[in-house]
């Protein structure tokens, strides 16, 4: 069998000891690494995507994927960027200030880098300022922003007025999500975008970038 | 006799307790509080350098859980005792806090604004047997800052039930405390005829936010009851199994217990929670799963091994509708935690996971309520024996619809739900209207609110919430109060 193939089978396995292995033995055998990349990782987590939005596997089998994939990408990571190959996109993700609770975000973390995104977590608790300087430091197009108290909610509301006072809102975008939020509340505060759980999240944040 | 369920073998509920203690002696708790991991490592705990996670001593938690009241009493606002926190006694509250309000008319979840508030008081006021309010759910109409005592609020110019709430912020704890010696007079009756209880709610794992330690710490220094609710999610932020979730609780709520007495010794407690499983499917926390009940009632049972009366989140359903989810859902929950003895039962009207409240659930969760009440008296003798006399009386009248001893127990013996759970023959049922049990539960919704007296607070008293209340959403950049108030 063709050792791409093989690698996106075993990630759709959840086997990261046998995609680093087979990662590795691809670049020995000289196959470019972005072929690796698109035809081996992601394809093997574009079925998985698909598996879980039918309800055939579920967040478990997601995530040994996307370890597997990580088991992959950590070896594809410095020869993409000599070659100049990006990853998706850089996303900036955090729990707005005033707000310590981090499940949802950490799970939509987890899903965005199993999709290929390269996440910057700025924990709990970032004041305004720090996502939008990360944002613009980093060249990141999306912003993504977690909250659990109706309290803290208006600081997401600060972060975009802030991306808006320095003309930057066609090229970052926001993303929101957390129990107080809807689809309603995140139009409201101006958000590009809303996740109602940690798989919708990803599929919002490739709409924002215009990715598959 | 009482009847009861019961979940753990005293073996397993050992090994739970000791290991709940040897993880936090061992791991010990995130507190991000300096105050308190000061006070804590002044009574021995152990700070781990560059960190904020504090080793409790076995010596200190031992101390602390022999301080703890075994029981103590709510009174409501006019100073009448309304609940007994103590044995297998059971109470029931509505659930909290939503986000969503079920509208009858559009059958849609929206959000909540002050008259739904005053009409989820209003219809509370006379449910026969949830006897407490809540401040069930957040106004969308006022400023963010002051949702949490704005509830309150509500809850104490228009209800007189005592109020189970909470704070979502450090400053709120002074403007909530002030709204309660405003109805009490004084600090001094506020303490010796608590009115509310407040949930503090350490983060899972194992953490303190510096919110609800110092919200722990406030309540513990004004004598305030507080109910400890830990939230850990099985298989996500909890281990996977029912006894590692409980092992978990355990540890989350004992740490709580000694912050609580090393500030006050003898604060009252609610040994509380809202555990869920973690639905891999879904991302969800199904407040209806069975194994979320298993979990608060084998909690209930570690809580009263250590003599302390017990909470739970528990018969709460998913459903999104006033549908037959959220009756199955609600009824085992119910039944299973009140044969359990939780002492308080945080759950009426609430549907949606925690998010929504539905005032036609309200009133339906009163009937269960009280068919589960009529359960845990039991079956006991009443002039049965000998019952010959029955017997002779029954073949000679040829019934027993109106002998003395129906008479005489008929009303204890048989709780009567209605008018939203139906007893009628098919016939009559087309009858009246062939009404669904949704329209039954909004008529009865309807006719509360058209029924309900006015509350018996002085007008002094009631002015005085008004402008505490006034002050506080001023300071909080909001203009005026976005209703007019009757006083």
């Amino acid at each position: 069998m063709d050792i791409i193939k093989k690698i996106s089978d075993y990630l759709q396995k959840g086997d990261d000891e046998k995609v680093f292995e087979l990662t590795q033995q691809a670049i020995a055998q000289n196959i470019p690494p972005d072929e690796i990349l698109n035809n081996g990782l992601i394809k093997g987590m574009d079925v998985i995507g698909d598996q879980f939005r039918n309800h055939e596997i579920f967040l478990p089998e997601v995530l040994l994927a996307a370890r597997a994939m990580h088991a992959g990408m950590d070896q594809l990571n410095p020869l993409l960027s000599k070659a100049g190959i990006e990853s998706k996109g850089k996303i900036i993700i955090g729990t707005v200030q005033g707000d310590l609770h981090d499940i949802g975000k950490r799970l939509v973390c987890i899903m965005l880098k199993g999709a290929g995104f390269e996440v910057i977590d700025l924990g709990t608790d970032v004041p305004a300022e720090n996502f939008v300087e990360v944002a613009e430091k980093e060249n990141a197009p999306v912003i993504g922003m977690s909250a659990l108290l109706t309290t803290t909610m208006p600081a997401m509301k600060q972060v975009i007025n802030m991306i808006k006072e320095k003309k930057l809102q066609n090229t970052i975008k926001t993303i929101v999500g957390g129990a107080p939020l809807s689809k309603q509340s995140a139009v409201e505060i101006g958000a590009d975008a809303y996740g109602f759980d940690a798989a919708n999240a990803v599929i919002r944040v490739k709409e924002l970038i215009g990715v598959s | 006799m009482r009847p009861a369920v019961k979940f753990l073998s005293d073996e397993l509920m050992n090994q739970i307790k000791e290991e709940a203690i040897h993880v936090l002696c061992t791991l010990g708790v995130e507190i991000q509080n300096s105050d308190v991991i000061s006070i804590l490592v002044d009574h021995g705990a152990h700070l781990q350098a560059d960190t904020n996670r504090v080793q409790l001593t076995e010596i200190m938690i031992q101390q602390t859980l022999k301080t703890v009241p075994n029981s103590f009493k709510l009174y409501d606002s006019y100073g009448n005792k309304t609940h007994d926190f103590s044995g297998n006694k059971v109470h029931f509250t509505p659930g909290s806090s939503a986000l969503g309000f079920l509208d009858y008319q559009s059958n849609k979840i929206r959000k909540p604004v002050t008259e739904d508030y005053i009409h989820y008081v209003k219809v509370t006021n006379q449910l026969q047997h949830v006897a407490s309010q809540s401040t069930a759910f957040v106004c969308s109409d006022v400023h963010e800052k002051v949702s949490d005592s704005y509830r309150l609020f509500l809850s104490l110019l228009y209800g007189y039930k005592p109020v189970v709430t909470g704070a979502f912020s450090i400053e709120s704890f002074q403007i909530m405390k002030d709204l309660q010696v405003a109805v009490r007079g004084t600090e001094e009756n506020l303490l010796n005829k608590p009115l509310t209880i407040f949930s503090c709610c350490p983060t899972s794992p194992l953490k303190w936010s510096d919110v609800a330690t110092q919200n722990l710490v406030d309540c513990a220094t004004f004598g305030i009851p507080v109910e400890i609710v830990p939230m850990p999610m099985a298989g996500f932020i909890a281990p996977v199994t029912l006894v590692g979730t409980l092992i978990q609780h355990t540890a989350e709520i004992v740490s709580g217990i000694v912050i609580s007495q090393i500030i006050r010794p003898g604060t009252p407690i609610l040994y509380g929670g809202s555990p869920a499983v973690f639905d891999v499917r879904f991302e969800t926390t199904p407040m209806g799963a069975i194994e979320t009940i298993m979990i608060d009632c084998a909690n209930n049972e570690i809580g009263k091994s250590f003599k302390i009366p017990t909470q739970a989140y528990v018969g709460l359903s998913d459903a999104k509708q006033l549908d037959a989810q959220a009756g199955l859902e609600t009824g085992i929950g119910i039944t299973l935690a009140a044969l359990s003895g939780i002492n308080n039962l945080s759950n009426a009207g609430m549907h949606d996971f925690e998010n929504c409240i539905s005032l036609e659930k309200l009133v339906l969760d009163n009937e269960i309520c009280g068919m589960i009440l009529r359960m845990l008296d039991g079956i006991e003798p009443k002039e049965d024996f000998p019952v010959l006399p029955h017997f002779e009386e029954l073949l000679k009248e040829k019934h027993l619809l109106i002998s003395q001893h129906t008479r005489h127990y008929l009303k204890e013996e048989q709780y009567m739900p209605g008018p939203v759970i139906d007893r009628m023959n098919l016939s009559r049922w087309i009858e009246e209207g062939s009404l669904t049990l949704s329209e039954r539960a909004h008529k009865e919704v309807e006719k509360h609110l058209k029924n309900d007296p006015p509350t018996k607070l002085s007008k002094d008293i009631k002015k005085d919430l008004i402008s505490l209340m006034e002050k506080e959403v001023k300071k909080a950049g909001q203009n005026k109060l976005p209703f007019t108030f009757e006083q």
